[in-house]
């Protein structure tokens, strides 16, 4: 690195340009996976901390709008018991409500009902299990938002009365609302709508959302338990896509992503292929005087690679900076190092690809024009 | 004795548009390590792509050319590039120093291309052509002949065989001109290199041990060395 050396430092004010670009560009990155997980956090965090390998729906439900639309009865769970490779297999239920606290804090929750002491119902790290009906255990981000043990959740607009016994230690939340987790008649009557002194029809206790399916290692044949059951299952993945927004946002960012790598090999590329283009008549002279082309290349691209590595350290220095100022802020942002890690690492990768595109022409300078009035 | 750098009936033919040039035409010549040889003559006659084919920049359409018993034509490409590192030293027009280094480290640059068996003294190289009080400078900092006088000291940094000079004095004052090509001559004679100096410049050619024109591809003997 004897050349890039001397070169990064004599033209200094030319890479640190080039260097400012990358590095808003890495900033770029850093801020959008924080933005990508913040969204899938805020989308499905409650589902993601679900124990179960798959969900299975009502038959031919919509893949998109499956949480919202599928009615199952008890009898598929109880199908789906029976299954080889299924552990447990327990009702489901989620809803959207609308509600408000005795204290007047106004919040939009995602209803899971579950049953009482079944594998879905959550521990909470503070406050009570669920016990009976018309009680919940609240994500811990409905208690940043102003819930606490003890307040009573007043569901619109029927007014059913809840009182919240237990809040969870990580964020629990579907559709970009908390999760309240309540016992299965509980959620049921909600989804109903039925106010105090309403005769409740019988299938209102019969139907819930889907069935929560875990497996024992082997893991369930899926096709096999719908036709038993009369259900169309989706892996807890799989049901991802179901939660309102999810799949719109997390392809919109990606695409900007994709674009993003795009744009930083093109914008790599286009600086060496210049810096290249601009260095024909030296890199002539160095191949006269016995450079091989192999110590030409591996000059040029390390220089591209400290480039790239020195100024996505900084975008992601600067990123970091500012996620922690966004972070306290109600937009649904998160840093992970595994995803930041990946992206820099594309980013870095496509820029060294960038560059050996343009590094290529290394190899058509001819040393004969270093003689001569070719210069 | 063996001659440090021969070229037998060397013909180079090359394609200028739909035209065939002849840039050399059978050329003969045999220089001896510590002997400096001009070769003068008009634009255009094949200076140039005499240097280019004893350099080993252009293989000759037909002929032979040697380096000591090395004929260069049984040479791939690979071998070509570490013999041009190893024992060819090239003194460019202006220099053609790179921008970036500063005097210490052009004279530098050669050895670390790859393995060079018994390279001088980088530092005392640069004093030896008078450029160690500029070791730290940049090209942009340095008259025309300072930088060919650096030029020089990155040739024979790798204590070449033969040493190929192009138009050392074309954008030097006639002062300084006699100083490089005397440097040239001092040094070809006290290290033994074989040295091959094309030039326009008369008055500097009394420096020399022979003194040959090139006329459209021809190489002929021009006048008398002087003394």
């Amino acid at each position: 690195m004897f050349l890039a050396r001397r070169e990064l430092v004599f033209a200094r004010g030319r890479f640190a340009l080039m260097g400012v670009v990358v590095a808003l560009i890495a900033l770029l990155m850093v801020l959008l996976s924080g933005l990508s997980v913040g969204l899938v956090d805020d989308g499905v965090s409650g589902l993601q901390r679900l124990p179960v390998t798959s969900l299975a729906f009502q038959d031919g439900v919509s893949k998109d709008s499956a949480f919202s639309r599928s009615v199952v009865s008890e009898d598929a769970v109880a199908q789906w018991a029976d299954q080889p490779g299924v552990a447990e297999a327990e009702p489901f239920g989620n809803t959207l409500v609308n509600a408000r606290t005795d204290r007047d804090v106004e919040i939009d929750l995602a209803l899971f009902g579950v049953e009482l002491g079944g594998f879905l119902d959550p521990e909470p790290a503070e406050g009570e299990r669920l016990a009976g009906v018309g009680e919940a255990v609240v994500s811990a981000t409905a208690h940043e938002a102003g819930v606490d043990v003890g307040d009573t959740l007043v569901l619109e607009p029927a007014g059913t009365e809840i009182r919240v016994v237990g809040i969870l230690a990580e964020q629990h939340t579907y559709g970009h609302v908390d999760v309240a987790y309540v016992q299965l008649s509980t959620w049921q009557e909600a989804k109903a709508g039925v106010r105090e002194g309403d005769v409740v029809a019988d299938r209102v206790y019969d139907e819930v959302t889907a069935v929560a399916v875990r497996g024992d290692g082997s893991g369930p044949d899926l096709a096999a338990g719908d036709d038993a059951a009369g259900t169309t299952s989706m892996t807890l993945e799989e049901s991802y896509a179901a939660s309102p927004g999810y799949s719109a946002e997390t392809s919109t960012l990606q695409l900007i992503q994709g674009f993003l790598f795009a744009i930083s090999a093109l914008v790599v590329g286009a600086f060496f292929t210049v810096l290249t283009v601009q260095r024909t008549g030296e890199i002539a002279v160095l191949r006269a005087l016995g450079a091989g082309t192999g110590y030409l290349v591996r000059d040029s691209l390390l220089e591209s690679l400290f480039l790239l590595v020195v100024s996505s350290a900084v975008g992601v220095g600067l990123g970091v900076a500012a996620g922690a100022a966004i972070g306290s802020t109600p937009m649904p942002f998160a840093l992970e190092a595994a995803p930041i890690a990946t992206a820099i690492g594309l980013l870095v990768a496509l820029g060294v690809l960038g560059a050996a595109a343009a590094v290529v022409r290394i190899t058509r300078v001819d040393p004969l024009t270093a003689l001569g009035g070719n210069r | 004795m063996t001659a440090a750098l021969r070229l037998d009936e060397v013909t180079l033919v090359h394609s200028d548009g739909d035209e065939a040039v002849t840039a050399l035409d059978r050329v003969d010549l045999a220089v001896d390590a510590g002997e400096l040889v001009a070769v003068v003559g008009p634009s255009g006659a094949g200076k140039s792509s005499l240097l280019a084919v004893a350099g080993a920049l252009a293989p000759p359409t037909s002929g032979s050319v040697h380096l000591g018993d090395v004929a260069l034509g049984d040479l791939p490409p690979r071998a070509l590039t570490a013999l041009r590192r190893q024992h060819v030293g090239f003194v460019f027009q202006s220099g053609n120093l790179v921008p970036a280094l500063t005097s210490l480290d052009q004279v530098r640059l050669p050895l670390t291309f790859g393995r060079v068996a018994d390279p001088r003294d980088p530092a005392e190289l640069l004093a030896r052509v008078g450029m160690d009080h500029k070791a730290a400078s940049r090209p942009h900092q340095l008259s025309g002949g300072e930088r060919q006088r650096v030029g020089i000291a990155r040739a024979l940094v790798t204590r070449p065989k033969v040493l190929l000079v192009d138009e050392p004095t074309a954008a030097l004052d006639r002062q300084r001109s006699q100083e490089v090509v005397e440097l040239l001559a001092r040094e070809a004679h006290e290290h033994g290199v074989a040295a091959v100096m094309v030039t326009h410049d008369h008055d500097v050619l009394h420096h020399c041990d022979r003194v040959l024109e090139m006329v459209d591809g021809r190489l002929e003997v021009a006048a008398p060395a002087a003394g």
